[in-house]
């Protein structure tokens, strides 16, 4: 391999130097979990709890961690939507000639920027999701789902079906915590609009909803794509809040793993990595796009 | 509307940034088809002045009455006037997200609620007229400061206004273009459009223009036939100024 060989060749004796420090540091931190905590590792169980063997239906399964992470992504691809959504109506919110309307979105920003996301994800949860739960009655409406037969469009898209109104308060809670993120992209975006875009558009007789719809979104919309695109990776990690009101994603179901089988290293640096290569894949994806954009 | 009424009358306009007084006392009468030029040094109020013909701008005081419609900062009564007045501004303003032909039809279409076959013939039509049919397709950044203008005027021209107001429209362009732009505005001129031009374009001022307007300091200083206002200004400052800019 020519390109490995052509990166040894560029370090130096510096290099060297902390490359050994680091194998260092982490060969003490592996000899005093082998050693002081008389740890055994399990790696060989790993993979059975990702996707499992069920010996009496003798069929493949999700196990817990696959479970976990199915669950990550559906949350945080509808959380995102949601937050689009809600972070773009804040986002003109906050460019509104009306001041109460600016005053609130300016509140509501402030009071999430401003309040640990743990505590918020509890006020959301507890206030809101709740609430509308109990309202819409969902638990009771999913469980007659879960109870039907063949439903696995619902479960494609919602999982297990007896943990729908938990997902959904995940969903929520999540997208309104990103929201305010969101629409602080969008009002930039907005504001990054020339003031003479606006101008034409009134001049030639447009309201101000059709200003806002025809000339300036458009416009904004194009120019928010890569902040947008990073928000949504910091939702990706940002979903593992939710584990704390019980939504069953990764993070959750990583816990549990440990609590049932005490493979706390393994289960949390398999975890990490998952969460790892999804936000990094994600990442480089997005910069191939915005490259590839950028040269048209 | 009888004929002697006039289009746009202002009457003791005054208009304020904060403490700045940027129109003071305008009176001005512009009549159904004329073509006014307005000029001064920078700063002096005209751009303002026709700002506040289509309700970019709001006088402080005065009264300002556009086809016999007095100007309130009423959302939908405002809207009905901008349909009537047209305008083309100094840096373009073009939809860049939009193509040429949709930069045209956008207005007709969402504004006055024409069918997109009706708009698409109104504005190739009017693409004719400003010499550039075949750029329809593209998008404005593909296309030179000249034949932006020419499609921001076109797209004005689409709304059927019956008043257009230029805010220097030749100012931002490359010396070479500026001949084509002012072309399509004598053109417009001939058409009998009534016409409101801020602009430095001597040249221009004195093959179209009715009636010449100096202003300074948010004031008018001279209202004349442009015969007069050429060879023999009544004040001292305008003078001065033609001087300054008629110089090379």
């Amino acid at each position: 391999m020519p390109e490995v060989s052509n990166f040894f060749s560029k370090l130096r004796w510096p290099d060297y130097l902390i490359l050994a420090v680091l194998i260092a540091f982490f060969g003490y931190i592996w000899f005093s979990i082998e050693g002081t905590l008389n740890y055994k590792w399990r790696w060989e169980l790993i993979p059975s709890y990702i996707v499992g063997w069920h010996s009496g239906r003798e069929e493949y399964f999700a196990n817990l961690l696959l479970q976990g992470l199915m669950a990550t992504i559906r949350i945080s691809i509808y959380a995102s939507i949601l937050a689009l959504i809600l972070g773009t109506i804040l986002g003109v919110a906050r460019c509104s000639a009306n001041l109460t309307v600016r005053m609130l979105a300016r509140t509501y920003l402030e009071f999430l920027r401003n309040i640990p996301p743990v505590v918020v994800v509890f006020i959301f949860f507890f206030f809101l999701s709740q609430q509308l739960i109990d309202a819409l009655n969902l638990a009771r409406w999913s469980r007659g789902i879960a109870r039907q037969e063949d439903i696995w469009l619902w479960e494609f898209f919602f999982g297990d079906m007896r943990r729908f109104p938990s997902l959904i308060s995940g969903v929520i809670v999540l997208a309104l915590f990103e929201s305010a993120f969101v629409g602080e992209i969008v009002r930039a975006g907005i504001q990054s609009v020339p003031k003479g875009q606006r101008e034409a558009a009134r001049s030639i007789g447009m309201s101000r909803m059709q200003e806002l719809r025809y000339i300036v979104l458009p416009q904004a919309m194009k120019k928010v794509v890569p902040p947008m695109a990073n928000q949504f990776i910091t939702l990706i990690k940002d979903s593992s809040i939710i584990s704390l009101i019980s939504v069953q994603e990764l993070t959750y179901k990583t816990v549990e793993l440990v609590a049932s089988s005490r493979m706390i290293f393994e289960a949390w640096i398999t975890t990490a990595a998952f969460y790892f290569i999804i936000c990094f894949g994600l990442s480089r994806l997005f910069a191939r796009f915005e490259k590839r954009s950028d040269t048209r | 509307m009888t004929t002697s009424d006039p289009m746009i009358r202002v009457t003791n306009l005054d208009k304020f940034y904060g403490s700045f007084h940027a129109l003071k006392d305008v009176n001005l009468e512009v009549q159904q088809g004329e073509k006014m030029v307005i000029c001064g040094p920078s700063g002096s109020g005209k751009s303002t002045l026709i700002r506040c013909f289509n309700g970019l701008e709001w006088h402080n005081s005065g009264t300002l009455i556009i086809d016999g419609i007095e100007v309130h900062q009423n959302s939908k009564q405002i809207r009905d006037l901008r349909q009537e007045v047209g305008m083309v501004f100094q840096q373009f303003n073009l939809f860049p997200h939009l193509t040429v032909l949709e930069n045209l039809t956008i207005g007709p279409m969402k504004v006055r609620k024409i069918s997109q076959s009706e708009a698409e013939k109104t504005a190739r039509k009017y693409l004719e007229r400003v010499h550039i049919p075949e750029q329809a397709e593209k998008y404005p950044a593909q296309l030179s400061g000249g034949q932006q203008q020419r499609v921001a005027i076109a797209r004005s021209l689409c709304m059927e206004t019956r008043i257009m107001l230029f805010d220097e429209p030749t100012s931002a362009l490359d010396p070479e273009m500026i001949n084509e732009v002012l072309d399509v505005m004598v053109g417009l001129a001939d058409t009998g459009m009534t016409m409101v031009v801020v602009t430095h374009e001597m040249g221009f001022a004195r093959k179209v223009a009715d009636t010449m307007v100096f202003m300074e300091e948010g004031q008018i200083v001279e209202i004349s036939p442009p015969e007069q206002f050429f060879t023999n200004p009544s004040s001292e400052r305008c003078r001065m100024f033609l001087d300054q800019i008629l110089e090379h």
